[in-house]
C-alpha cells in the first residue's frame, strides 16, 4: 500500500474526546486548501466522529489507519 | 533542621484548599501563598450574574481571612517563575525563594483567539464581563440570541449549558420568551461533552424549544453585520451573541516557559507533579488534565498535592494518586438543577434535575468557604452572611490580568 503523506501531524494521543477532533479541526484552520492534515488518537470515537464532522464541513474523509497502539486519522483540507 | 519553604502561587479555590491542608503539617514547612491582589473570587458565581440574581461583590472574599492562620499571605503579582534557582519573581522588584512550590494560577477567557469576539460576543466568566452582559440582557427586548461555546478548553463545562436553561427561565419571566429564538451552538458532534449526559440535555432543549447547532466551530464574528460564521460553513445572524471564549493558562506560565502551547502545565495525572519537576506540582484549572477544569476538581486534587509534598519533605516517594474526581451541580432550570459525578474512570450518571440539588448548590454558593478546610474565622462567617465582601475586583477579568495576557500574546 502507498503510504499517505500527510503536510501537518498532531498527535493527540493521550487526549480524549473531544479532544483528538479538537486539535484536527484547529490544524485545519492553519493548513492550505488541499493539505492533508493526521491527528494520532487513542480514542475509538474519534474516527466516526470525524467522518461525521467532514460530511458536514465539506472535507474529505481521507481514511484511518491502524498504528502502534493509536490510530492514523487523515483529512484533506477541501475549501 | 530548617524548615521547607512551600509557596503555592494563586489564591483562588485549588490555592486555598491546599494551603489549609498544608497549615496542619506547620511543624516541617512553612507555607506562603502567592496572590496578585489578596482577593479570593468564588468564579462559580458568576453564573447568576448575567441576571441580576448574584450580586459580583458578594463573590469577593478577602483571601487572608480564609487563610489558616498559619499560613503567610504575600499579595503581589508574579513576573516568572524561575525554575531552575527555585525562586518567583515579583512584578514589581523582588524575588521569594522556595523549596517547593505548588502552581494554582487558574486559567483565562482569552475571547481574541477568535476573530471579531471581543467585539461581538458576551461571556460571564469575569466580573467585569458578566456585568457587560447583564446590561446587554437588560437592553434585550426579543430577537435571536446565539449562545454557546467558542472554542476550547474552556473552565466549567456545564456552564454554557447552565446559563442557556437559565436564560429561557428569566426570557419567561420578562415576557420575552415568545420574542426570541435561542440557539445553541458547540464545536461537538453532540450537545455536551460526555455522552451520558447528552440526552438529558437534548430533552430539556427540545422540551424549552431551544435550537442546536453541532459541528459549530466558530470561524469569525462579523459584528458589524452580527452574524457569527462557523469553520463549517453556517452563519447565524444574532440580536445578542453570548460566546464562551476559549481559554489559556495564566500569564505567568507563559511567561515562565513551562506551559504547553495552550499554556497549560504537563502534569502528571496520578501524583499531579509538574512532569520532569520533582519540586513543583500543580493543581485546578493551571494543569493539563483530562479532567474538567472547575474548582470541584481543583478540591479533590488538594489532598493529593498535601500528601506527595509531604511525602517528598520527609525523604519518601510521592504515592498518593489522584483519580480524576469531579463533582458539580448542574442548574437545569425551573429552580432545578441535577449533579454530575465521574472519574478518570467512570462517566457521570446524571440523576433526574430535581429542586433539591438547586437549593444544595444554592447553599453552596453562599456559604462555599465554610467548606475551605480548618479554621474559618467567625468574622468572615458572620461577614458571609450580612453580605459584606472586598471591594477590591478580582485579578481574573482586571486590567492588570489583560495587559500581563497582551504582553505574553505580543511575545508569541
Amino acid at each position: 500500500m502507498t503510504e499517505i503523506k500527510a503536510d501537518k501531524v498532531v498527535d493527540a494521543r493521550g487526549a480524549q474526546c473531544p479532544g483528538p477532533l479538537v486539535e484536527l479541526i484547529r490544524a485545519i484552520k492553519e493548513v492550505p486548501v488541499d493539505a492533508i492534515v493526521e491527528v494520532w488518537t487513542q480514542e475509538p470515537r474519534t474516527k466516526e466522529d470525524t467522518k461525521a464532522w467532514c460530511q458536514r464541513s465539506g472535507h474529505e474523509f481521507v481514511g484511518a489507519f491502524p498504528a502502534d497502539g493509536y490510530e492514523r486519522v487523515l483529512v484533506r483540507k477541501k475549501r | 533542621m530548617a524548615k521547607a519553604k512551600v509557596l503555592v502561587l494563586g489564591g483562588g479555590v485549588g490555592g486555598t484548599f491546599v494551603a489549609n491542608k498544608l497549615a496542619k503539617h506547620t511543624d516541617i514547612i512553612e507555607v506562603t501563598v502567592v496572590d496578585a491582589t489578596g482577593v479570593h473570587h468564588y468564579q462559580p458565581g458568576l453564573l447568576y450574574v448575567p441576571f441580576g440574581w448574584e450580586q459580583p461583590e458578594r463573590l469577593r472574599h478577602d483571601e487572608r481571612k480564609l487563610l489558616h492562620p498559619a499560613v503567610q499571605l504575600v499579595s503581589a503579582p508574579v513576573r516568572m517563575i524561575d525554575v531552575e534557582r527555585r525562586q518567583l519573581f515579583l512584578l514589581n522588584d523582588g524575588t521569594l525563594p522556595y523549596d517547593y512550590l505548588i502552581i494554582a494560577t487558574g486559567s483565562c477567557p482569552v475571547p481574541e483567539e477568535v476573530e471579531g469576539l471581543a467585539e461581538g460576543g458576551h461571556h460571564f466568566y469575569t466580573e467585569p464581563a458578566a456585568l457587560k452582559l447583564k446590561e446587554a440582557l437588560n437592553n434585550f427586548q426579543g430577537g435571536r440570541i446565539v449562545v454557546g461555546i467558542g472554542g476550547f478548553p474552556y473552565k466549567c463545562p456545564p456552564a454554557p449549558i447552565e446559563f442557556t436553561l437559565l436564560l429561557d427561565d428569566w426570557l419567561r419571566q420578562r415576557g420575552l420568551r415568545s420574542k426570541t429564538e435561542i440557539t445553541f451552538v458547540t464545536p461537538l458532534p453532540q450537545v455536551f461533552t460526555i455522552p451520558t449526559v447528552v440526552p438529558m440535555i437534548e430533552e430539556l432543549f427540545a422540551r424549552k424549544g431551544i435550537r442546536v447547532e453541532t459541528f459549530f466551530n466558530t470561524e469569525f464574528v462579523d459584528f458589524q453585520k452580527q452574524r457569527v460564521v462557523s469553520l463549517e460553513g453556517t452563519e447565524l445572524d444574532y440580536e445578542l451573541l453570548v460566546l464562551i471564549p476559549p481559554h489559556r493558562g495564566a500569564p505567568v506560565i507563559d511567561a515562565s516557559g513551562i506551559g504547553d502551547k495552550g499554556g497549560w502545565i504537563p502534569t502528571d495525572k496520578f501524583t499531579l507533579q509538574v512532569k520532569g519537576h520533582e519540586r513543583l506540582f500543580a493543581i485546578g484549572d493551571a494543569t493539563d488534565l483530562p479532567v474538567s477544569k472547575s474548582g470541584a476538581a481543583a478540591h479533590f486534587e488538594a489532598p493529593i498535592v498535601v500528601k506527595n509534598l509531604i511525602n517528598l519533605v520527609n525523604g519518601k516517594e510521592p504515592d498518593a494518586k489522584y483519580n480524576g474526581d469531579v463533582m458539580c451541580f448542574v442548574e437545569t432550570g425551573e429552580g432545578k438543577a441535577t449533579v454530575l459525578r465521574f472519574n478518570y474512570e467512570r462517566p457521570p450518571q446524571p440523576p433526574k434535575p430535581s429542586a433539591w440539588y438547586h437549593w444544595l448548590k444554592a447553599i453552596m454558593n453562599r456559604l462555599y468557604p465554610v467548606a475551605l478546610p480548618r479554621n474559618i474565622a467567625p468574622d468572615v462567617f458572620i461577614a458571609m452572611l450580612q453580605g459584606k465582601f472586598s471591594k477590591v475586583s478580582p485579578f481574573c477579568g482586571s486590567e492588570l490580568m489583560e495587559k500581563l495576557k497582551q504582553d505574553v500574546m505580543k511575545t508569541r
